[in-house]
């Protein structure tokens, strides 16, 4: 103890913050929520608000062992637990183990006259029994604003809850109070007034039926912080946000390299294959087997013992699975022995935030070696092309932070490779297949465009797809107008 | 307000029961919420004595409960201000915050209809 409070004079200016546990938003407030301040959540209905603040509670709890109370003036703790059950959160159990306790706090104004002065004690004596019975270091408040609407005397309430702020302080616990959105201010009551440490605001938005989360931290008294906007998930696993916008052109170049899993495309690319992190683009017509050549790779991973995942957003699980076992490529059992995950997901069931939100969080959970994303062509389809092409950026630079080797597939028209030429120059190297006839025969042939940092092959090779896998030929030769 | 803090200490002002109409006397329970002696609980006290006093003749039963002495029972009525006053009998639960200062209010929160002239 008196060591710490050494350390602690030592380095005065330096804010004490609370983790909330919740994954990512400690990567933007750098380190969590300022510790024994209160701090601000604002957002429309449905943004999140009370899911936000009873994640801070139950993560602390689980998490850090740091007891909570929720005081709720909008849900009982029984519609409480069950939101939350939904989220994976088991909120009962919580509350009979004594590390968190839920106060829901009625107040109506139909049922009550009010004649003359009164203050608010019997909210603070209910706040300090709650924080006393279980030692409560964290306080959510959700949302006191009903104060507004369930009494009539303005003046005592915000005088009222300006003494409840500083009570809060003194109390020195770490406390989220939820308000809604304004119009011409952050909130509705202008809580922000009273509240100056940390304003954090949610944003639920829906554009072309997709809808895509977003929080940002507006301010943070004391303390550096991402200030952009960024996109959030509420799922089974909770809530987690996606700071991937906080990465830049700082990662290492690798020069290992890995195999293309074809040994014949690996001769042509030095004759060592991709380099270990970089993009691969894989672009071709319709059937020209770039979904086979993305299970190579995936294969061949797998076989010398690396993890990969692979982002369907055209096939199925199953249906991928299928169609590689008749290349000699048997997927399943890799995914039996945990080497390989398959997440398939029509590209038009959310947005493209969202998805590089969840593409970014399977990523970061299941830490591949390699990453398939088969095809980007289907993204597209839900983003315009400097959104597509913005998050394809940043999930690269996800990607290379980790060290990940990731290889893309896109469906390209014949002739026209608008869509690629725009995000080829995030790539580090592309491949194009296509079909050619010779002499009356449609052969598929492959050959590399670019390939960053390495001596490459500039000659148009064949190759077939059989059920024994890809094998490349020799090179066409001749002279024939590639299609 | 009484000096005395325990909590469901019957603070209560019986009338002897001269009205004898056994089964027709309605009684009228009423409890405030109290935080100590803060000079808006007196306030309200005082008020709500003279007002039952007025109104309700003796068959009227103030409970006072200090919420520092019993923190718990602010959940069950839902306090939220301090003073408040709980008119538990007769049906249905009244609430009316505040000193009680304004009678006129507080006869029409009670549901005790100002007699005009009275």
């Amino acid at each position: 103890m008196a060591r710490a409070q050494t350390r602690k004079r030592e380095r005065p200016a330096e804010l004490l913050k609370t983790p909330t546990g919740i994954s990512g938003l400690d990567n933007i407030t750098d380190g969590g929520l300022p510790r024994g301040r209160t701090t601000l959540v604002a957002g429309g209905a449905g943004s999140g608000k009370t899911l936000f603040g009873m994640e801070f509670l139950i993560r602390g709890a689980e998490k850090y062992g740091e007891t909570g109370v929720a005081m709720t003036f909008e849900e009982t703790a029984e519609e409480i637990s069950a939101n939350l059950a939904s989220l994976g959160h088991n909120v009962e159990k919580l509350v009979r183990e004594k590390k968190l306790y839920i106060d829901y706090v009625h107040v109506e104004r139909r049922q009550i006259e009010e004649t003359g002065e009164y203050d608010l004690e019997g909210l603070f004596i209910r706040l300090d029994h709650a924080i006393k019975s279980i030692g409560a270091k964290r306080v959510l408040l959700d949302t006191i604003e009903v104060l507004f609407s369930g009494l009539q005397n303005e003046a005592i309430v915000r005088s009222e809850l300006r003494r409840l702020f500083r009570w809060l302080k003194d109390h020195q616990v770490t406390a989220v109070i939820t308000a809604e959105a304004g119009d011409d201010m952050l909130t509705r009551h202008g809580l922000e007034e009273y509240v100056a440490d940390c304003v954090i605001i949610l944003d639920h938005r829906v554009n072309e039926q997709i809808s895509t989360r977003r929080i940002r931290v507006v301010k943070y008294r004391g303390s550096t912080h991402g200030t952009n906007e960024y996109p959030f998930l509420l799922n089974e696993s909770g809530m987690s946000v996606v700071p991937i916008t906080a990465l830049g052109l700082n990662h290492k170049a690798s020069s290992d390299r890995v195999s293309s899993g074809i040994s014949g495309l690996d001769e042509m690319l030095g004759r060592k294959g991709f380099f270990r992190a970089s993009s691969v683009l894989i672009t071709g017509t319709a059937g020209t087997g770039k979904s086979s050549v993305a299970a190579s790779f995936v294969s061949a991973a797998c076989a010398r013992g690396e993890r990969a995942l692979y982002f369907a957003f055209e096939e199925s699980e199953s249906q991928i699975l299928r169609n590689m076992h008749s290349l000699g490529m048997p997927l399943e059992r890799w995914i039996k022995k945990g080497m390989l995950q398959i997440h398939a997901q029509r590209p038009t069931t959310m947005g493209l935030e969202n998805h590089l939100a969840t593409m970014c969080k399977t990523i970061e959970d299941y830490r591949p070696s390699i990453v398939v994303v088969d095809p980007i062509t289907n993204l597209i389809s839900v983003g315009t092309s400097i959104s597509v092409k913005s998050m394809l950026t940043r999930l690269i630079d996800l990607l290379k932070t980790h060290q990940i080797t990731a290889l893309f597939t896109n469906l390209s028209m014949s002739g026209e490779q608008i869509t690629s030429t725009e995000i080829s120059s995030l790539m580090d190297a592309w491949i194009s297949l296509s079909e050619i006839e010779i002499d009356g025969v449609r052969e598929r042939i492959v050959y590399v465009l670019k390939a960053r940092g390495m001596a490459h092959s500039n000659r148009v090779h064949r190759f077939t797809i059989t059920d024994k896998g890809i094998s490349i030929e020799n090179e066409v030769q001749g002279q024939r107008r590639v299609s | 307000m009484p000096k005395q803090k325990s909590t469901t200490r019957s603070a209560a002002r019986k009338a002897p029961p001269k009205e004898n109409g056994d089964d027709s006397i309605k009684k009228w329970r009423l409890r405030l919420y109290v935080a100590g002696n803060t000079p808006n609980s007196i306030a309200a006290f005082a008020n709500l004595k003279e007002i039952c006093e007025k109104h309700l003749g003796g068959r009227y039963q103030i409970e006072v409960v200090d919420l520092l002495e019993n923190p718990t029972l602010a959940k069950g009525d839902q306090i939220v201000a301090i003073p408040t006053l709980v008119r538990k009998l007769p049906y249905p639960v009244k609430k009316i915050i505040g000193d009680l200062s304004n009678r006129e209010r507080v006869l029409v929160g009670l549901d005790l209809k100002p007699a005009a002239s009275a």
